[in-house]
């Protein structure tokens, strides 16, 4: 699937996203634990601003000298016999791998979590070849045998389902007979994959870090598929997106240190595997050949300008936790894999305003996400500069909200006219007056009264009312109250 | 090994360069000395025997169990860990601590007086060594670097040390020689960052692992043992 999901209108899958009451409900209880323990783990390891400003000092550096580090990375890469690959678009991507798998004559494809397949359609394409994919985390596995529904967060992709939905996947599409205990469930889950491993003839895995000065890259996971996608295998496939590298392993420990406990609050995640080339000789399991696809689709526009820091992130989804727009309208709600706060500003950038340009107002700009993310981006403002560029290039804008807003903006500006228009509303409004409230509103007002009731403007204006108030003030003064 | 390819580097890194507003970079970028050092903070001026109590603690929150004993009790408390496991075949590694903490002859004696079967990891029989590691109740490994902290094993592997034996099997003893622990990751990366300095090639798989396999994606419910072993234990060992 590519970066796009769901409806392509904005309002149709945030309505989507509202009714959906089992979805809310376990958004709400997912953000009430990660949010505790995140902060948790924050306050044990202590000097948690010091740790975060450490890490965006690292993320900077880092994005500043892009090149220089990819470039140590894939010449150590090639040294130890493994091949790099640098795709500049998502075809490229794809197209080199399908290379790969059609060279080894592989049918079966194990391949363990990784956003940046999701954002090329990988899977997409290797089906279409004729060679069965295999998710292998658990909640990716989950969606994918129910029919490729996509992730909606970005760290527990199936978080917007339930057990009892999951229990009747399982039953409906693999035969599965017990209960919905998530024991049950994922013990099922560990019989039926075991074999997909055994069998599989090339392992496609993500990458969390990059490890420039040797050559190695980092998965950082629990459940142990990614061990087994790089263990199994004769053949081994990375994928990362460009900007997922640290300069040396000393860095590595500051941003894992960072991610374990942002993303879920662990000191460290059952799973840190740090890959260095493929097997050595004499060595039993590990890939014989291995590959690393180094994707750029569209993230060199990002470097040097005002979004940069967009680059920094390293997918905890903290501030998807705390986020209260993804809370009422849970992540497929976006319309992209990348939902929440950094999903809000990354995705635009990669897929451009016309298609998103609806993002950046998914928020309140309360700020949260800016508080909470371990490396210091400043999401919410981001956000902001998001809306100006939009707003600035006009012909973004529909026809009816500019001319909306010119008509507000010439009332407005005109104190006369303001004072006209304030004085008519409680005539004009009246015949969509009923029972004291307004519930089914013209134009603008539509949006509120379709959720909720809007209010009769009073007859008496606020400034009116304050000019009477005053002089009721005084009057009392002068009588000494 | 053959030098591997690197396909299409010059035109994507130019790019990147461009972006960036100045020319490429190939040479002389240099680390900053970072603001702030903090990662050394945590745990510092921590004794060995206060580390292993931090250890002992953080195994609770992973779902592992600790074991303390000595190189003389070792071949015993293992024996009861395996046993606890209802575990009759086990895979090590071949790894020389085995014969230098004296458990060759215990493990060979005990297919007779226990009826369990302690097999090592074969280079010479690859497939069969994955085979039985597949199927086996226990792998069994030494520790190379212990984080008190985070309460992690940190495997390099190589040879003798196959990735498959913390893995495969249902349940997972690291032996951790007490001399192996240090306060955090930070430690351990330091060590691998110097030896790459110094010019030597990483192991090709590092496992830093932290307890039995878990997920939690099934509303976000924790449920101990996945795709890897299902039950850990660590037996930390006096060693000096």
């Amino acid at each position: 699937m590519p970066m796009h999901i769901g409806e392509k209108e904005f309002t149709k899958r945030v309505d989507k996203g509202l009714e959906d009451d089992f979805m809310r409900g376990a958004v709400r209880s997912a953000q009430g634990r990660l949010q505790t323990n995140r902060a948790n783990a924050a306050d044990e390891l202590g000097d948690w601003e010091e740790w975060r400003s450490l890490g965006q000092e690292i993320r900077q550096h880092t994005m500043e000298n892009l090149d220089f580090y990819l470039q140590q990375l894939s010449d150590k890469i090639a040294e130890l016999g493994g091949h790099v690959y640098f795709a500049e678009t998502a075809d490229d991507a794809n197209n080199y791998v399908s290379e790969v798998i059609a060279n080894k004559n592989a049918k079966k494809i194990a391949k363990s979590k990784s956003m940046v397949t999701e954002e090329i359609a990988l899977n997409d394409i290797l089906e279409e070849n004729g060679c069965e994919v295999v998710e292998t985390d658990l909640g990716e596995y989950i969606l994918q045998i129910d029919d490729h529904d996509p992730p909606s967060h970005i760290v527990a992709p199936a978080l917007h389902k339930n057990k009892e939905q999951i229990r009747d996947v399982f039953k409906e599409k693999l035969g599965y007979t017990k209960t919905e205990k998530p024991e049950e469930l994922t013990l099922f889950a560990r019989e039926k994959l075991r074999k997909e491993f055994l069998e599989a003839d090339v392992g496609i895995t993500g990458c969390n870090f990059a490890i420039a000065e040797s050559g190695s890259f980092a998965l950082v996971t629990n459940e142990g598929n990614a061990r087994m996608v790089s263990t199994l295998p004769k053949t081994q496939i990375t994928v990362m997106g460009m900007e997922r590298i640290v300069p040396t392993w000393e860095e590595l420990d500051v941003l894992v240190s960072l991610l374990t406990r942002a993303a879920v609050g662990q000191k460290l995640t059952s799973y840190v595997t740090a890959l260095t080339g493929p097997k050595i000789e004499g060595e039993v399991d590990g890939p014989e050949e291995f590959h690393l696809v180094i994707v750029d689709n569209g993230r060199s526009k990002i470097l040097g300008t005002e979004f940069q820091e967009a680059l920094h992130c390293i997918r905890c989804a903290a501030c998807i936790n705390v986020c209260p727009v993804y809370r009422h309208v849970g992540g497929h709600a976006y319309g992209s894999i990348y939902p929440g706060p950094i999903g809000a500003v990354l995705t635009p950038l990669l897929g451009g305003y016309d298609d998103y340009k609806e993002l950046p107002y998914a928020s309140t700009l309360c700020g949260a996400c800016t508080e909470v993310c371990p490396v210091k981006i400043p999401l919410h403002e981001q956000l902001v500069k998001h809306r100006r560029n939009i707003v600035e290039e006009e012909e973004k804008s529909d026809l009816a909200e500019r001319l909306a807003m010119q008509g507000f903006s010439i009332v407005a500006g005109s104190g006369n006219l303001y004072k006209l228009a304030t004085r008519m509303a409680p005539l004009l409004v009246t015949p969509f007056v009923k029972d004291g409230s307004i519930s089914k509103g013209p134009g603008p007002v539509k949006p509120w009264t379709d959720i909720r009731e809007f209010p009769v403007p009073q007859k008496q204006r606020f400034r009116d009312w304050f000019k009477n108030r005053e002089k009721g003030g005084s009057e009392r003064a002068k009588r000494g109250n | 090994m053959p030098k591997g390819e690197i396909k299409n580097r010059d035109k994507f890194l130019n790019n990147i360069a461009t972006n960036l507003g100045r020319e490429r970079r190939t040479l002389g970028v240099a680390r900053p000395r970072w603001k702030n050092q903090v990662q050394w903070n945590v745990l510092s001026n921590h004794t060995e025997d206060q580390l292993v109590d931090v250890l002992e603690k953080q195994c609770k929150s992973i779902h592992t169990d600790l074991v303390r004993t000595d190189q003389e009790n070792l071949a015993q408390t293992l024996l009861g860990v395996i046993q606890g496991y209802g575990g009759k075949s086990v895979m090590t590694w071949d790894d020389p601590r085995f014969t230098t903490y004296h458990l060759i002859n215990p493990f060979e004696s005990w297919k007779e007086s226990q009826n369990i079967a302690v097999h090592q990891w074969d280079v010479e029989n690859g497939e069969e060594s994955i085979r039985i590691a597949e199927q086996a109740d226990v792998g069994i490994t030494f520790s190379d670097i212990t984080l008190a902290e985070s309460g992690t094993v940190v495997l390099f592997s190589d040879k003798g040390k196959g990735r498959s034996v913390s893995l495969l099997p249902a349940t997972y003893i690291a032996i951790v020689p007490k001399s192996t622990l240090v306060p955090r990751m930070s430690q351990a990366t330091r060590e691998i960052h110097q030896r790459v300095e110094a010019g030597e090639r990483v192991a090709s798989c590092v496992n830093f692992i932290t307890g039995p396999s878990n997920s939690a994606d099934i509303e976000m419910n924790l449920v101990v043992g996945v795709h890897g072993p299902i039950k850990a234990t660590y037996i930390v060992v006096e060693d000096r």
